[in-house]
């Protein structure tokens, strides 16, 4: 079986979502390539190709590719996908976007935020926000995946796959790049962070989020979270928002401040490995699957965890 | 210009979903169904722009069930001029929604479809990308923002790390994100209204288009449970189970 995946890139950098796709393919079939495609992506490209496992590396550059338009990323992988057998690609917010348009141009269903690789044809994906896993077999020739990279571990590096560029298709002509509004922040990406810090409606106001959640967040060294209601009200960007209808992250440590745990919240955050939970409220949902559960006001519980990561370190 | 709005019943999003015994799929029997909230965003918006004047008809489809009529009419409650169920027991997943929805499409010829960008049952986030691709038009998935003139729609789109504008030529599909609008409750007039509007109820496959399942269900399981920790004292304690757990 050949497989191929869309490296998940962004800033120049490869993303470790990537290597995750990667031992979700190793998984379904040994002829693994990653096409790289984008603006400016020969770093990218040259990072892909030392994962250990792939094959061959393909690269495809133009400006609609760069900006990361449906209609180019699928007029480029359809005819590609006549050498393969099934492609990967990370249940990114892009992923999402490029997946369906490919899977129904191929006349074949899409199987959504993979968790688990039963056989070559059959897969695990949550549905009714993580509420219930659903196990699938696909009947379609070639198989279309989005994949939670937080499910499976990155694969190594060690490889010296070759990269070759493609055409890059005829790019998106109904569609006109306008703008980028990116949040700019020193602090890691929040689906790939080990830490995530994450603030709730408890906490009242974006000012409040800003002077509580952030700074105990980069004294951990973590991204910064949010639950949708924190969202909702203003006090956090949508970027920040993790559940069903946000970011599913699965980090070493989830930190939940101010959060009462509502299932869509909880759907995006309880794979996570260790999860702690400062609430007030002793009977918040969040208690019940928080391996750690600090019953106190935030507002003490904080300033008092700042001091005491001081003393530890 | 007529847009087109795609809505679908689905369980409503308060209720605890619970796995069938025999794991073939969720217990959906005497549990509340809603439109799903994302399908409400939609409508919304589809509405707000007939109110601006942007748009001239809002039609109301839904593929589903008989009680799905309850869904489109909802539909028309906050604004949709009239309504059209395809009906069928089979739920067809999202590459037979996107089929249907193009055949209707194709009868229909409206210059925009609006949709939820998924539904809170199979979670997919799948049928308006798919859809998009069979007509061939452009795509602009996760919305927060669409500002319609002329032949374009400019839509601000939730991105990963982001926002990105994006301008599409119409006719285009666009899926709608949260923070699009907040839907309106429909007012108790409103719903009297909705009830003479027209609604239009069609056998789904007498449309001719392939509805066949692409994906067989294995098995339905509930995902592995967590349970509760331990309580601490204060955030010193916590601080030092983080060290102990090599997190610091």
């Amino acid at each position: 079986m050949a497989v191929l995946i869309i490296a998940d890139h962004g800033e120049g950098v490869l993303r470790d979502a990537t290597h995750k796709t990667v031992t979700a393919a190793t998984q379904i079939g040994r002829e693994i390539d990653i096409l790289v495609a984008g603006k400016g992506i020969d770093a990218i490209a040259a990072s892909a190709a030392k994962i250990a496992g792939v094959r061959a590396v393909l690269t495809a550059e133009s400006d609609a590719l760069g900006q990361g338009l449906a209609e180019a990323f699928a007029s480029l992988t359809v005819p590609l996908m006549a050498g393969y057998d099934a492609l990967l690609v990370s249940a990114t917010a892009q992923g999402k976007n490029i997946a369906p348009r490919i899977a129904a141009k191929l006349d074949v269903a899409q199987i959504s935020d993979v968790i688990a690789v039963v056989s070559a044809d059959t897969f695990v994906h949550p549905i009714y926000a993580g509420n219930a896993l659903e196990t699938v077999q696909s009947s379609d020739p070639k198989k279309v995946l989005t994949v939670r990279a937080s499910a499976f571990d990155s694969a190594a590096e060690g490889g010296s796959a070759k990269i070759s560029s493609v055409d890059p298709g005829p790019g998106a002509p109904g569609t006109k790049f306008i703008s980028d509004a990116m949040v700019k922040s020193d602090r890691p990406e929040l689906a790939g962070a080990k830490i995530v810090v994450s603030g709730g409606r408890a906490l009242g106001s974006a000012e409040e989020f800003q002077s509580v959640i952030e700074p105990l967040a980069d004294k951990l060294g973590a991204a910064v979270g949010a639950s949708r209601a924190a969202v909702d009200a203003g006090y956090a960007p949508n970027d920040y928002q993790v559940g069903q209808t946000g970011k599913v992250v699965a980090p070493d440590l989830y930190l939940a401040i101010g959060i009462s745990g509502a299932i869509q919240h909880l759907a995006g955050m309880k794979d996570s490995k260790i999860i702690a939970a400062i609430n007030k409220d002793p009977d918040a949902p969040i208690f019940a699957i928080a391996d750690y559960g600090l019953v106190q006001d935030y507002k003490v519980a904080v300033p008092e965890m700042m001091k005491a990561l001081d003393a530890l370190k | 210009m007529k847009v087109l709005v795609p809505v679908k019943r689905a369980i409503d999003y308060n209720v605890k979903v619970r796995v069938k015994a025999d794991h073939t799929g969720v217990d959906l029997a005497n549990v509340k169904m809603s439109m799903n909230p994302f399908c409400e965003i939609a409508v919304e918006e589809a509405v707000r722009q007939q109110e601006k004047g942007t748009v001239s008809e809002v039609l109301a489809v839904s593929i589903g069930p008989i009680q799905a009529q309850d869904t489109i009419r909802t539909a028309m409650a906050i604004g949709a001029d009239r309504g059209l169920l395809l009906q069928t027991d089979a739920d067809p997943q999202p590459l037979a929604v996107a089929k249907l929805l193009k055949a209707i499409v194709d009868e229909e010829k409206p210059d925009l479809v609006i949709m939820g960008k998924q539904a809170i049952d199979g979670d997919n986030n799948a049928a308006g990308q798919m859809l998009a691709a069979l007509l061939d038009w452009p795509q602009a998935t996760f919305a927060s923002k669409i500002e319609i003139s002329g032949k374009t729609a400019t839509v601000t789109r939730e991105v990963d790390g982001g926002l990105q504008t994006v301008e599409v030529t119409l006719p285009a599909v666009i899926t709608v994100d949260l923070r699009l609008n907040e839907p309106r409750y429909a007012s108790l007039p409103n719903i009297m209204k909705a009830k003479k509007k027209p609604l239009e109820v069609r056998d789904a496959a007498s449309l001719g288009v392939d509805m066949a399942p692409r994906l067989k269900v294995v098995t339905v399981t509930e995902p592995p449970k967590r349970e509760a920790g331990v309580k601490v004292a204060d955030a010193a304690e916590l601080a030092a189970k983080f060290k102990a757990a090599g997190l610091l």
